[in-house]
């Protein structure tokens, strides 16, 4: 009758306790059983009127349940191509990136379902107990139940700010991967998983300029990880790094991306503008051949659609580099003029550097010293300190 | 799904030039389709009566059981195919410009 049995079987029960709320009140009714079928298949349609819009949420359910199965086993790609796995793929990530939901649980929600981690491993990433990682991935979940988040894809006219925050929490996982901000160590296991994210999420909307722009950013950065720590385990700037140590295939991958990017023609967003500046540091041969007007214009542009302080203190850098320490000075004066990064270790960092090539060796200690007051992690301690003894060494 | 959408001021409104929406557009729309189910405006805060019960006392006392500066100003209550269909319902109402809005789930009778 239903063609869903336990759909059928839920409602000739709930026939029955009708029948045995009523009867006493209205009469046993002349054909017992009639009543029952008619009243349980009424009900039948009740539920599965109400099921019709719940089905989307059914589906999502089962999906989420399968995608948690097969991260399970090898890895969540035994399909990458099947059509019907791709969009429950993009589905899934929408609904794990839905604007609705805390941010902190956008992204356990993703690792946990999309990328495949287990919930050990997304604790350990946030410096958290698995405990408290379960309690938010079941919060999260629960919101997406009760609230009507749908497992499908946004509307198109939605796509390209919906599409915006999923590549934001692809972004603050790489983030968190790239740079830890509290203690010791990295988090390579977590950028890596960002890049593959990046990777399926490009894979899924492989038109979106902004998606092949994260892509690629993602590529030329990650590409470098190997090289920006010593065999000591401490960190190497960018200028001293050992470029044969970079990722060339990474670094191939990235530029592909980015060319997929440029070719749409549409105007650059911020993460392809990003990735035009990693860009051009993944294909100087050496740190002095960087093309830093290059940089500089990219830099601008940025900061034309971004005007954030720490895009303004990149490109004093940037313009250190293209015009000389003093420039860059200049520069940097300003974005402390506005006084927005006042407890930021980088701001009398990047002035002990400018400070330091420019040669005024005092004043480049004092801000080196004032940078150790703010830092907050053990590896960019020690090279700041590392910076203090070779000034002072020096003079 | 049926959602309570509040309908709030906001100390800090849209200032774009775009031209203001229309409530009359909006009612027309959400009714025609069938995701309107009830709604009104409500008086100001100044006109809120809160009330309580400690240890079987009532207690009555003038003005909304919130200090905020953003105040409920109405409600519609929206059956909708789920949240993606109330927001976009939502972002199409004049107050989300002027103010915001805030929806809730109806709770359902049959769930603990």
């Amino acid at each position: 009758m239903t063609g869903d049995w336990d759909l059928a079987e839920d409602c000739v029960q709930d026939a029955v306790e009708r029948a045995l709320a009523h009867w006493p009140r209205d009469g046993v009714p002349d054909n017992p059983a009639a009543w029952l079928t008619t009243t349980a298949h009424r009900r039948a349609l009740d539920v599965l009127r109400r099921r019709r819009t719940e089905a989307g949420k059914l589906r999502e359910l089962t999906a989420l349940a399968t995608f948690d199965e097969r991260s399970a086993g090898t890895g969540p790609d035994p399909d990458p191509h099947g059509e019907v796995y791709r969009d429950d793929r993009l589905r899934l990530l929408f609904t794990c990136c839905h604007p609705a939901l805390p941010l902190a649980g956008q992204v356990a929600l993703t690792l946990k379902t999309v990328a495949g981690l287990s919930t050990r491993e997304i604790a350990r990433a946030f410096l958290v107990s698995e405990a408290t990682m379960g309690q938010r991935l079941l919060r999260t979940r629960t919101k997406i139940a009760n609230t009507g988040i749908t497992f499908r894809v946004p509307e198109p006219h939605r796509l390209a700010e919906r599409t915006a925050g999923v590549l934001a929490v692809v972004y603050l996982v790489f983030n968190e991967g790239y740079a830890v901000t509290e203690g010791e160590g990295t988090r390579d296991d977590l950028a890596a998983e960002a890049v593959r994210l990046a990777g399926l999420v490009a894979q899924l909307l492989p038109e979106d300029d902004e998606v092949q722009g994260l892509r690629a950013l993602l590529l030329l950065q990650h590409a470098r990880r190997a090289a920006r720590t010593d065999a000591a385990g401490e960190l190497v700037p960018m200028e001293e790094q050992d470029r044969s140590r970079w990722d060339h295939r990474l670094v191939a991958a990235g530029l592909a991306s980015l060319a997929t990017a440029r070719a749409t023609r549409r105007p650059p967003g911020s993460y392809r503008l990003q990735a035009e500046i990693a860009a051009q540091h993944a294909t100087a041969p050496e740190a002095a051949e960087t093309d830093w007007a290059r940089v500089v214009a990219a830099y601008h542009a940025l900061l034309e659609i971004q005007p954030s302080p720490v895009v303004a203190l990149n490109r004093a850098v940037a313009l250190g580099f293209r015009d000389g320490p003093e420039a860059g000075l200049d520069a940097l004066a300003e974005v402390e003029g506005a006084g927005r990064l006042a407890d930021y270790h980088l701001l009398p960092a990047v002035r002990a550097d400018l400070l330091r090539r420019a040669g005024r060796n005092e004043e480049a200690a004092a801000a080196y010293r004032e940078a150790l007051d703010l830092v907050r992690t053990a590896a960019e301690r020690r090279f700041l300190e590392r910076r203090v003894r070779e000034i002072v060494a020096r003079s | 799904m049926k959602y309570m959408m509040f309908v709030a001021t906001d100390t800090t409104p849209d200032t774009s030039s775009e031209p203001p929406a229309d409530i009359e557009t909006w009612f027309a729309d959400v009714e025609g389709r069938g995701k309107w189910v009830t709604g009104d405006r409500l008086r100001p805060v100044e006109d809120a009566t809160t009330v309580r019960v400690r240890s079987g006392e009532t207690l009555v006392t003038d003005g909304p059981f919130t200090e905020s500066k953003d105040w409920i100003i109405g409600f519609d209550v929206l059956e909708c195919e789920d949240l993606d269909e109330a927001i976009e319902i939502a972002s199409k109402h004049p107050m989300a410009r002027s103010g915001r809005l805030e929806l809730r789930p109806f709770w359902p009778m049959d769930e603990g």
